[in-house]
């Protein structure tokens, strides 16, 4: 995955037209670029989505979308009771969703803990799959940064292409931004080539206000992407919050050139709602975003509710959830 | 089209595959009488007039021309009911027939929704989300009022007015029939209503309604026609009260006509409203509001927030974006469950939206207008936007009624407050700000009968509505819209 440059002629942006990514070496830099951006009024983002859920997605269209969703799912499984039995069905899986119809797409990566991207890397060999590992202390963040930068190390020797962390929700909301963003810059740094997903945990930031700045600051440290949720929480995406980090993310883009993705993840499960995210992402951040590089879904069982929606185009008729694996 | 070079994003919208509603749940008839007593009359005794679907100019149907005799047959029927039945009928009894007619409209939503938006040219996903459960909740809200009117704040026992004369206009035709007819059947008066001439097909499926839910002959009567038939109404000796909503020029000459007359007089009329945007606006949402300020219903709202005051420190941003939005919208089949703007309704209000917009730029204003595809057949009109528009254009001060935003700047909020109200017309504003003591210091200095705060074009039936000025006098909606229809 590479991000693209994005024209930026013409374009005047609240950070200063084309000003590339600006630096941010002290606090207070960072402060005022965050109180520089505008307020989310929570009530008018609920209507706009609300707007965009009613959109009608037919025909051919319908068809194109359903094999992207699938092409953008992060099949996951984050559970304790997971299994090296598991992680191969769900490698299987991801490479080929349905092994009857080659035509389907692989999805776009697994999301496991560290200790299984190992097993994982192996059992993906030779396709496109990427091998997404949580770390930092995932899901609560509570750790040091030596504890978190370890378990980011740890999973990038075991092969991980990409790491989804978390940031410090509870630096965050006391007002310790700093801190947030140098964890963030840290876990950059280590990298290298992996590409890192940094995880807002909305439903714990509360306000739209909080998701638009941490996004900001999520991206100014360097995330390739944002993403809503854990989903060990109670409230994972919604729409509107998918909705705020979108635009944050196409008002970055038009700031700095840099393209930086959306993920949403927890409680997806229908693909209708996965065509919903999609027409947001359509209509706020532009098709430019409509890739697996830059718009991917946290989930497990919307995958099979993917399959038999577009089986059901085919066919004509309701297709049995036991047509299909369950993972 | 566009005059001035796009500073847009390039990032491209994906198209959406053609999502039509079904045209044929229309169920329309070839021709329709007038609705009088009860009963529809024989079409074939009437003249008949085609009412056409301004998005494919074909004819839908056609209806009655209702002529001075129709009308006074409707207002003598209206006063029969009104002495015979309405009068003593008690307010729990009305609510009964009101709580019904409100039921029915959901139920037939979906035929609703389709005849509007094939009669108007409204995209069906606002005929369908606005227009129609709008319509319903009006009804719902006044029913609840009806047995309640000694408690409404105007004093014990308060009477209904007598035979109202209900004239109504093409831009909200079912919804504005029903801010008319919900509160004065609640308050226990007797109408005549006249639709509008390019768009009466729903308010006569209306009356189907009216027959289901069995309401007594006589308490609506239906006329359909022009202009004349609207005269004959306000003329008519027997009628008590005229409820008017549409232009200035022709509530003008209304209240003209009815000078010396007891006859009570409500005004709806037109407006030029302003949006006015500070820079701490919650600026997504704020180009959204501007969006659904101007250019829903084609901007055919008399409220349209057809100027937007925008301050200069962010005059650049919200033009950029704004026009990136405008963009996005998709004009073309109002069917289309993915249209946002629709048809324009008529050919004479494209002649006058497009007289307007080319005065605009003869007299120096800049014109942008969205670069999307207009279908050949039926009369369309892209979004446009105007900048360096002054006070003076004919474009800052007329009524366009079409999607058209002219956009003015301003510095401080005195100026702001003085440039929304240089307009004779007042009826409503809208104030984007995040800052709550300047939002009400600004809100206290319009004059205007509706003021919007971070939102606009937003409707309720609890929520009274109507303009000062020349926007007209009277209240509908809310407790307000009973004093319309009460001898108070």
């Amino acid at each position: 995955m590479s991000t693209t440059t994005l024209p930026t002629t013409g374009a005047q942006v609240r950070l200063g037209p084309g000003a590339g990514v600006p630096t941010v070496e002290t606090e207070g830099q960072l402060r005022s670029i965050l109180a520089s951006l505008s307020g989310v009024d929570a009530v008018g983002a609920e209507a706009r989505a609300a707007r965009l859920a009613t959109r009608s997605i037919k025909r051919a269209t319908k068809w194109a979308a359903l094999d992207l969703a699938i092409s953008m799912v992060d099949l996951t499984t984050l559970e304790g009771a997971d299994t090296l039995g598991r992680v191969s069905s769900l490698c299987a899986k991801a490479r080929r969703p349905d092994p009857r119809d080659p035509s389907i797409p692989s999805v776009a990566a697994v999301c496991l803990y560290p200790d299984l991207v190992a097993h994982a890397r192996e059992r993906l060999e030779g396709s496109t799959v990427k091998v997404a590992a949580v770390a930092t202390a995932f899901p609560s963040g509570r750790a040091s940064l030596a504890v978190k930068l370890a378990d980011v190390r740890d999973a990038l020797d075991a092969g991980a292409d990409e790491i989804d962390m978390v940031i410090d929700r509870g630096a965050f909301l006391s007002g310790r931004l700093g801190q947030v963003f140098d964890e963030v810059v840290a876990v950059k740094s280590i990298c290298g080539d992996a590409h890192l997903k940094v995880i807002l945990e909305t439903g714990e930031l509360v306000t739209l206000d909080n998701v638009r700045r941490a996004s900001w600051l999520a991206m100014l440290g360097g995330a390739d992407f944002i993403k809503t949720s854990t989903g060990k929480v109670g409230v994972s995406a919604t729409p509107t919050v998918a909705l705020v980090m979108l635009e944050a993310a196409r008002d970055f883009a038009e700031s700095t050139g840099r393209l930086v993705g959306v993920k949403v993840a927890g409680g997806i499960r229908r693909s209708k709602d996965a065509l919903r995210y999609l027409v947001i992402v359509n209509e706020t951040a532009g098709s430019a975003w409509l890739t697996p590089d830059l718009f991917r879904f946290g989930a497990s069982s919307l995958l099979n509710d993917l399959l038999a929606q577009r089986l059901m185009q085919r066919r004509g008729v309701y297709v049995r959830p036991d047509e299909f694996s369950g993972d | 089209m566009s005059s001035r070079p796009l500073a847009n994003s390039e990032l491209g919208w994906l198209a959406y595959d053609p999502a039509p509603e079904s045209a044929s749940l229309a169920r329309l008839a070839p021709s329709y009488g007038l609705f009088i007593n009860g009963t529809f009359t024989d079409p074939g005794a009437h003249e008949q007039v085609p009412t056409l679907n301004p998005a494919t100019e074909a004819t839908l149907a056609t209806v009655a021309h209702a002529v001075d005799e129709d009308v006074d047959r409707a207002v003598r029927a209206a006063r029969h009911a009104y002495d015979t039945v309405w009068s003593v009928t008690s307010g729990a009894e009305r609510a009964k027939y009101l709580f019904r007619i409100a039921r029915l409209i959901q139920e037939r939503s979906r035929e609703l929704a389709v005849v509007e938006t094939l009669d108007n040219g409204k995209p069906i996903r606002e005929s369908r989300d606005v227009d129609i459960p709008l319509a319903a909740a009006h009804f719902f809200y006044y029913a609840g009022w009806a047995d309640k009117l000694d408690h409404a704040g105007y004093g014990a026992n308060p009477r209904p007015l007598g035979v109202a004369g209900q004239i109504i206009p093409w831009n909200f035709p079912l919804l504005m029939a029903a801010w008319k007819l919900a509160p004065a059947l609640a308050a226990g008066n007797t109408c005549v209503l006249k639709p509008a001439e390019t768009t009466p097909l729903s308010a006569l499926i209306l009356a189907e309604i009216l027959q289901q839910a069995e309401l007594p002959p006589g308490v609506v009567n239906i006329v359909t026609g022009d202009g004349a038939t609207g005269a004959a109404l306000v003329e008519h000796p027997g009628v008590d009260k005229i409820a008017f909503t549409g232009s200035t020029e022709v509530g003008r000459a209304i209240q003209a006509r009815l000078a010396g007359r007891g006859t009570h007089l409500t005004l709806e009329l037109g407006g030029k409203g302003a949006n006015i945007v500070f820079d701490d606006a919650p600026i997504d949402e704020m180009i959204e509001g501007i969006i659904d300020g101007i250019f829903f219903n084609q901007g055919h709202v008399c409220c349209a927030g057809s100027r937007l005051l925008v301050q200069e420190t962010v005059a650049d941003e919200v033009l950029r974006r704004l026009e990136r939005r405008v963009e996005q919208l998709r004009v073309g089949d109002p069917l289309d469950k993915n249209t946002d703007v629709g048809a324009i309704n008529s050919r004479a209000q494209l002649t006058r939206i497009e007289e307007l917009v080319a005065a605009g730029e003869s007299e120096g204003a800049t014109r942008y207008s969205s670069s999307c595809a207009l279908p050949e057949q039926g009369y369309w009109f892209a979004p446009t936007v105007f900048t360096d528009v002054s006070q003076t254009h004919r474009i800052a001060r007329e009524e366009i009624f079409g999607p058209v935003l002219s956009v003015l700047t301003f510095r401080t909020p005195e100026e702001a407050v003085s440039k929304a109200n240089n307009t004779t017309y007042g009826l409503a504003c809208g104030v984007w700000s995040e800052k709550g003591s300047r939002t009400l210091w600004v809100a206290e200095r319009l004059r205007a009968g509706v003021i919007w705060a971070n939102t606009y074009n937003r409707f309720d039936p609890t929520s009274p509505f109507g303009g000062v000025r020349e926007s007209g006098f009277g209240r509908e909606g809310g407790r307000q819209g009973l004093a319309a229809y009460l001898d108070v």
